[in-house]
């Protein structure tokens, strides 16, 4: 069974964590990924950074531009990750938009994500039904999962179709917003979360964009499967660098 | 089997064009498409359309036999002169139907991208006329280079917003309109510039244009008697201008199909904006195109003296074009594209913008016959331009 899977098993709340890969140094990956298990991190999204990164604030962008004047490619990437899997076990996902595995070869890139050993992709500007017409049969030969976001604007009947094509869990996008924009939950998005809670979908969601702190990790959790924090711990990398993770990571869990 | 140029149903030109964006915008992509098509055929939005162009714009716009420069080349060299609209160019067209079309769908907030500052103005005067609140993303660069366009902005009510991310240009201030239109996704428009972006964009921009070719045909039927040039010639940088130049004969073999590129500095001399040399299929703002990028994937630079063809992708339509060999695709560097300015003002008493300067450097790269009838779209005039050909031409 996929690492994905497995983990969304367990019986706790889960939490998530994104960086930039070749930030804020270009041969940090590997270190980031093992402290930030150590800390007591879920799951861990790793960003493929893009010169033009449509669905992101300005945190995320500013990491990955750093990233690609660092040398940040997708060769580099999976060279770096070449042995995780001798010293991490938690799910890994690599977040990255289309345009950079179209280059690489979408099978290539499928078949070297296996290889490494990820468990998942999460492709912002790969529409659902592209994917499912000319993508999926890819995917699931090389034991990837793709994650789909559903935002506050996505109708009902999306979300059904969403959660039909999607094997592993739905990326829920807690508002209307790039990444890192907007801290904190109104009532807009409590309604949000007990809307789709009371959808009874068949995968478990997982809620990014807005979560930077115990108190909207709370929030966040008390309707869905678990969190994703992505700028706040890119802001955090960039302010203390990677010695302190688990003081972060800390300090959410409030442990 | 005929070859389709045109569009099919499911937004591609033969293999470029969808509509690749992120989950966020697709309501607002999704409310577009349903409704574009619908809306653009009600006889009101129709009639408001034409009565703009007309009583606003100036349209129809001339279609003029340049009789010097016809001698010159030994052919017969008509100009389409967008220039002559209101605003100084084409791009008023498309902001004139999207306005219409915006607020028939309720919007109360407009955002658009630009890069000289052309599609900036030209959006910023429709939001005047109709009182609706503007927003304009330029990239911080641009600002700085561009100033008398960004006075005329403010001058018409419009917000210009600095596009900080990136290199801060064109392809940045794009970037920044989508991150907006993300963040305000029920009460706002994206006025897009040129015939790029998600479907139904291409489709949308490259219909509203394509009034410059549907009056070609009848002004060349009435000074001509025949409707159809033999070629008809635009220069390309995202490609609306010529989208519409050529959207009335793309089905039409006969008439031959001819883009002029930026070749800026040299193809190959690492600042040039030819797309359709360098390039590789791709996506870029949304929609699968030719665009300039590095072996990673990672979308590049480009260069132009033209401000206005300085974006690293060509629309959909021009890379079906392209790729199918209906269209002949050169490109003009910088020192042919001055020196084709400067020699249709002196000629014909036209100065035109440095984009459509690319255009006219065609008879540096391409012979014609005496009685060939080569229709070129004069996009837009050369006021913006001035300090350029100022500095280039030691004036």
């Amino acid at each position: 069974m996929n690492r994905i899977n497995q983990k969304l098993k367990e019986d706790k709340k889960l939490l998530s964590i994104y960086f930039t890969a070749g930030y804020p140094s270009i041969n940090d990956t590997v270190s980031i990924i093992q402290n930030l298990e150590k800390s007591g991190v879920d799951m861990i999204e790793i960003g493929l950074p893009f010169s033009d990164p449509l669905a992101d604030g300005p945190t995320i962008q500013a990491s990955s531009t750093a990233a690609l004047k660092n040398g940040m490619t997708s060769k580099l990437l999976f060279k770096q990750l070449k042995d995780i899997r001798q010293t991490v076990s938690i799910p890994l996902i690599i977040m990255g938009y289309f345009n950079p595995m179209l280059q690489y070869g979408v099978e290539a890139f499928c078949k070297k994500c296996q290889e490494v050993g990820i468990d998942g992709l999460i492709i912002p500007d790969l529409p659902v039904d592209v994917y499912h017409s000319e993508y999926k049969k890819t995917f699931e030969k090389y034991g990837l999962i793709n994650v789909f976001l559903i935002t506050p604007q996505t109708s009902d009947e999306r979300i059904r179709y969403i959660d039909s094509v999607s094997d592993g869990f739905i990326y829920m996008v807690s508002s209307a917003s790039t990444t890192g924009a907007k801290v904190g939950f109104g009532n807009t998005q409590t309604k949000y979360f007990e809307r789709i809670a009371n959808m009874n979908l068949k995968n478990p969601q997982i809620v990014g964009f807005g979560i930077s702190n115990n108190k909207t990790l709370t929030q966040a959790t008390k309707y869905a499967k678990g969190a994703i924090i992505g700028s706040a711990f890119v802001k955090h990398l960039t302010k203390k660098g990677k010695s302190s993770i688990q003081e972060f990571i800390n300090t959410i869990l409030k442990s | 089997m005929k070859k389709i140029y045109n569009i099919n149903n499911k937004g591609y030109y033969g293999e470029f064009g969808g509509a690749f964006i992120p989950e966020m915008l697709y309501p607002n992509v999704e409310e577009l498409r349903q409704n574009y098509l619908k809306i653009m055929e009600e006889p009101s939005f129709q009639e408001e359309f034409s009565q703009l162009l007309k009583d606003y714009v100036g349209r129809p716009s001339p279609l003029y036999f340049a009789k010097r420069l016809s001698k010159k080349y030994n052919t017969k060299v008509y100009l389409k002169r967008e220039d002559l609209n209101h605003t100084g160019a084409h791009k008023v067209n498309n902001t004139i139907g999207q306005i219409l079309m915006a607020k028939r769908l309720g919007k109360n907030r407009i955002i658009a991208e630009t890069g000289a500052g052309q599609h900036g103005v030209a959006t910023a005067t429709v939001c005047a006329l109709m009182g609706i609140e503007c927003i304009v993303y330029m990239g911080k660069i641009d600002i700085a280079r561009q100033a008398p366009n960004v006075a005329r902005m403010k001058m018409l009510g419009a917000e210009v917003r600095p596009a900080l991310s990136g290199s801060r240009t064109l392809k940045d201030a794009t970037n920044e309109a989508i991150r907006d239109w993300i963040n305000n996704p029920v009460d706002t428009h994206y006025i897009i510039g040129s015939a790029i972006g998600p479907h139904p964009y291409p489709d949308m921009v490259t219909k509203f244009q394509s009034v410059i070719s549907e009056e070609i045909k009848w002004q060349l039927k009435e000074k001509e008697g025949k409707e159809n040039p033999d070629y008809v010639v635009a220069c390309i940088g995202g490609g609306s201008n010529a989208a519409g130049t050529y959207y009335h004969f793309l089905d039409n073999e006969d008439v031959g199909i001819i883009a002029v590129e930026a070749a800026g500095k040299g193809i190959h001399s690492g600042e040039s904006a030819a797309t359709s040399a360098l390039g590789k299929e791709g996506i870029i703002h949304g929609c699968k195109t030719l665009l300039m990028q590095t072996k990673d994937g990672q979308i590049t630079e480009p260069y132009s003296i033209s401000a206005g063809l300085d974006y690293p992708g060509v629309g959909p339509l021009h890379s079906h074009l392209y790729k199918s060999g209906r269209g002949e695709f050169y490109s003009a560097t910088d020192d042919e594209a001055m020196t084709a300015g400067l020699e249709l003002a002196q000629l014909e008493g036209i100065i035109p913008a440095i984009e459509t300067s690319h255009a006219l450097a065609i008879f540096e790269h391409r012979k014609f016959q005496s009685d060939d009838i080569v229709v070129i779209s004069l996009s837009g005039r050369g006021d913006k331009d001035l300090q350029n050909y100022i500095d280039y031409f030691k004036l």
